[in-house]
């Protein structure tokens, strides 16, 4: 059995650990939680990328890689996510667990001093980070904003997400503006992580066989040189009720084969608080979640109109978006199945073995994350972003409770926002 | 039942082999939450040519990819369905060797073991819904032929390869999946889909004994056997061609950098020429390489760069690559480190603590069942046995690595593929 423990550390520094002996490594992490910001999203994404360069004690990644080789090939990898309109800048960390060390040595204290000196101790020239290193990782940041362009699947998400909250920080990516990274300096950069550092809220994760009291300490002492802040604030998320009267229909081409719909749909307001939520996670199982759903069974299987349709949630940000690839030419019979299939959910127009079959994938998914270190670390920052305290079994069990009343009710609350089309160069739409 | 033990790496794996030839391992995880069930065969996009009663048989490419989508429809309906009803999340693969059908699932484990088998080894096919697919996966190789990393890679395959049908895609093309029946269907079925070449791995908090008396009942209690197959003529050594380049809509060059090397026969040395294949990738081109620093300090690569070695049966090729502004120079510089090895040799400590690292690495990914059960599976298929990688590292000296390279820089066929953004993208 795992046992889930938070413990302040610091104030405005949290651990979140999962203590569990059935994985053969410690996975760990540290993320800084701030608001997404148009000014300073960018800075914030690079900083992690930067600070992985080099430290005091192992100046350069050939150094880091060498230590991570010595420590059984551990890793430190650094990763921006976006929970709701919270930019979060971590570090996750997976290494041996110490009952397969060759030696008998302990390798979670050194793993976890490496974590901290890669994030307190940078090396610095002329007492901000080195040039080279600020130049290198812009110029990688910059081709990463860029490359978004090559999984079209994604890329057509993130743009209905710009396009759905163009005045919302939503619509901010995760990585910052190209334009933004090019303006930025070591000085600048510099400045940006005192501030950070000093006032972000940090969120730290264990999942591994270590006891607690061992973990807690081990945290402690390796984060001692965190600054002091009493004030250090979770930051606030916006979820906007209303959608556009009308649909705004944004169209894009590009030079491709396979047309990108993708559909932003608000859902007035529910979110990962709220006590519709796990019917609002089972409607959308239903609708567009599962291989048993109704986009999936009836717009690619029955009609033939697409090679996939899903949707899924923005739990912190009370949104659904629907992701579909089809001929350019389906455009519009797609569309209009699609809200067909959502006005026969309104409508009441599901079976009980949709509903059971989604609520049985629901549970599983959530159960399954027990299995999973990496999929605990993303839920447990997600509910460090909400604020909130909520374990997968809590939230399972919630979803046992649902009625098809509550589901149905849910689906009457889903306004049609804005309509993404990626479209090939020269095609008849 | 016999137990394989494996006490360095804390794993015991159950194993029997059923009447009708059909190879069970089972690995128990009592403290874990879900089951994952892997059932496959070794059967992929290479097999297109076998000899079925005693004629052979050419398929078009994308048959095996093909019949994985459609083994899914039973006479009742779609086995996806079923199980998902069940709340198990199923999914498939094809490989150039491999098909494999998995679920996984937290309750109603035996049912959906049941359920897998038994779609697996029935086949259900007519004209009409070989017909519909042919739509389905249509779309599927179009939104491929998007993916530049997919392009990438497969420019990258025929670059290499000359005969070896590894050349070609998976999926097949739009025009060759056109001529699929439902006979050529059945036949592949009927030749490949023998319990003999195939195999079943599970991990989760289930009983070994019932996952065999399953296996035992809803199969076919009798196998084919094994059909002989051709991979075509014998591939020389030399390379199709040493570069191949086209343009789409991407941001950064993205690019695969290969050199062609020896095929490795079935047998335990497949799983040791692995592990000495993907160290000495690490010692070339690795993150703690001299190289990986170079290059990286000179903006010529990212954090996208890996590299590594594969193989499948008759082929074999050290590869690295990701995203450059400059993909020639990356190659240049490549060559140029390999060619500095084979000379000066390996620095020993740097040996020492990538053995280290590779043998942790492969630890930790254990913590999947996905890698526990696949890897399983395509280990047995080559004939070798992957928990045994702790003693295999043993074996490995550094010489062996020095040999490799030396060998590779004798044959010197390399190619690089490249995808360039088209003008005007930014």
């Amino acid at each position: 059995m795992s046992q889930v423990v938070r413990t302040q550390l610091f104030p405005g520094v949290n651990l979140t650990a999962v203590h569990t002996e059935k994985f053969k490594s410690n996975y760990f992490g540290v993320s800084l939680l701030t608001g997404l910001d148009r000014s300073c999203a960018a800075e914030n994404a690079l900083l992690p990328f930067v600070l992985r360069r080099g430290c005091e004690s192992h100046p350069d990644m050939q150094a880091i890689s060498a230590r991570l080789d010595e420590l059984y090939g551990g890793a430190i990898e650094p990763t921006i996510h976006k929970k709701g309109e919270i930019q979060c800048m971590s570090f996750s960390a997976s290494f041996l667990d110490d009952a397969y060390a060759l030696n008998g040595e302990q390798l979670l204290e050194p793993a976890l001093e490496l974590l901290s000196e890669l994030l307190l101790r940078p090396l610095t020239e002329d007492g901000v980070f080195c040039r080279e290193y600020v130049e290198g990782e812009r110029a990688n940041l910059v081709d990463r904003i860029r490359a978004q362009l090559n999984d079209k699947r994604q890329y057509s998400m993130t743009r209905l997400g710009q396009e759905m909250c163009r005045y919302e920080a939503f619509g901010i990516s995760k990585y910052g503006d190209e334009g933004e990274v090019s303006a930025i300096t070591p000085h600048s950069l510099w400045t940006r992580y005192q501030t950070l550092l000093t006032t972000a809220q940090v969120e730290m994760f264990y999942c591994g066989s270590a006891a607690p009291e061992r973990v807690q300490q081990a945290f402690r002492s390796a984060f001692a040189l965190l600054p002091v802040n009493p004030d250090r604030e979770r930051p606030a998320c916006e979820l906007r009720i209303t959608a556009h009267p009308e649909p705004n229909v944004v169209e894009e081409a590009l030079d491709v084969t396979q047309g990108k719909l993708a559909m932003g749909f608000r859902t007035d307001g529910i979110g990962v608080w709220d006590e519709e939520y796990p019917a609002l996670m089972l409607f959308n199982a239903v609708f567009g979640g599962t291989s048993m759903s109704k986009l999936f069974m009836n717009v690619r299987e029955k009609l033939s109109l697409c090679y996939f349709a899903s949707s899924s949630l923005e739990k912190l940000k009370g949104l659904m978006l629907i992701s579909s690839g089809i001929e350019f030419e389906k455009f519009e019979q797609a569309r209009d199945e699609i809200l067909a299939q959502l006005s026969a959910c309104q409508q009441g127009d599901i079976t009980d073995d949709e509903l059971e079959g989604a609520r049985r994938i629901m549970s599983a998914a959530l159960q399954t994350m027990l299995d999973s270190q990496h999929r605990m670390a993303d839920y447990w920052l997600g509910m460090a972003a909400a604020g909130m305290h909520e374990t997968p079994e809590q939230l399972a069990a919630r979803l046992e409770q649902v009625t098809k009343e509550q589901v149905i009710a849910v689906a009457g609350r889903m306004h049609l926002d804005t309509i993404y089309f990626l479209k090939g160069k020269g095609a008849a739409r | 039942m016999n137990v394989l033990n494996y006490p360095r790496i804390g794993e015991q794996m159950y194993h029997t082999v059923l009447e009708n030839g059909l190879n069970i391992f089972v690995c128990p995880k009592p403290e874990h939450t879900k089951s994952y069930a892997f059932f496959a065969t070794n059967y992929g996009g290479m097999d297109m040519r076998f000899c079925l009663d005693g004629q052979w048989c050419d398929t078009p490419a994308g048959v095996a990819h093909f019949l994985e989508h459609k083994m899914f429809d039973t006479e009742d309906g779609n086995a996806l369905q079923d199980l998902a009803a069940n709340g198990a999340s199923p999914n498939a693969f094809t490989g150039n060797d491999i098909t494999g059908y998995y679920f996984e699932c937290t309750e109603q484990f035996e049912e959906n073991l049941r359920i897998l088998l038994s779609f697996v080894s029935v086949p259900w096919f007519t004209p009409e819904s070989v017909d519909k697919e042919q739509g389905i996966i249509a779309q599927e190789i179009r939104m491929v032929e998007d993916n530049p990393h997919w392009q990438v890679f497969m420019n990258l395959m025929a670059g290499l390869y000359q005969n070896h049908p590894a050349r070609v895609s998976v999926a097949g093309t739009v025009e060759s999946i056109s001529h699929i029946t439902d006979k050529t269907l059945y036949d592949c079925h009927r030749a490949f889909y023998t319990p003999e070449n195939m195999v079943l791995c599970v991990a989760g908090p289930v009983a070994p004994e019932q996952v065999c008396a399953i296996a035992a009942q809803v199969l076919p209690h009798q196998s084919l056997g094994k059909v002989e197959r051709d991979y075509g003529a014998t591939e020389p050594e030399q390379v199709a061609a040493p570069r191949v380049e086209v343009k789409m809509e991407v941001a950064t060059p993205i690019f695969q950098y290969a050199c062609k090397c020896k095929a490795v026969p079935s047998g335990p040395e497949t799983l040791r020429m692995q592990l000495l294949g993907d160290l000495v990738a690490q010692v070339l081109a690795g993150p703690s390489s001299p190289l990986y620093a170079a290059l990286y300090r000179q903006g010529l690569i990212n954090s996208a760069f890996e590299c590594g070695y594969e193989m499948y049966s008759g082929c074999a090729f050290l590869y690295a690559g990701g995203e450059s502004r400059n993909p020639e120079e990356v190659a240049r510089q490549i060559g140029a480190e390999a060619e500095r090895l084979a000379r000066e040799g390996i620095d020993p400590s740097l040996w020492q603590r990538l053995k280290k690292a590779a043998y942790g690495g492969r630890v930790r990914s254990l913590n999947s069942f996905e890698n526990l059960c696949v890897g399983q599976a395509k280990s047995f298929f080559d004939g070798a046995g992957v928990l045994n990688f702790p003693e295999m590292y043993d074996t490995i000296e550094m010489a062996d690595a020095q040999q490799l390279l030396a060998q590779w820089m004798q044959e010197r066929g390399t190619t690089l593929s490249v995808v360039w953004p088209k003008e005007g993208t930014t």
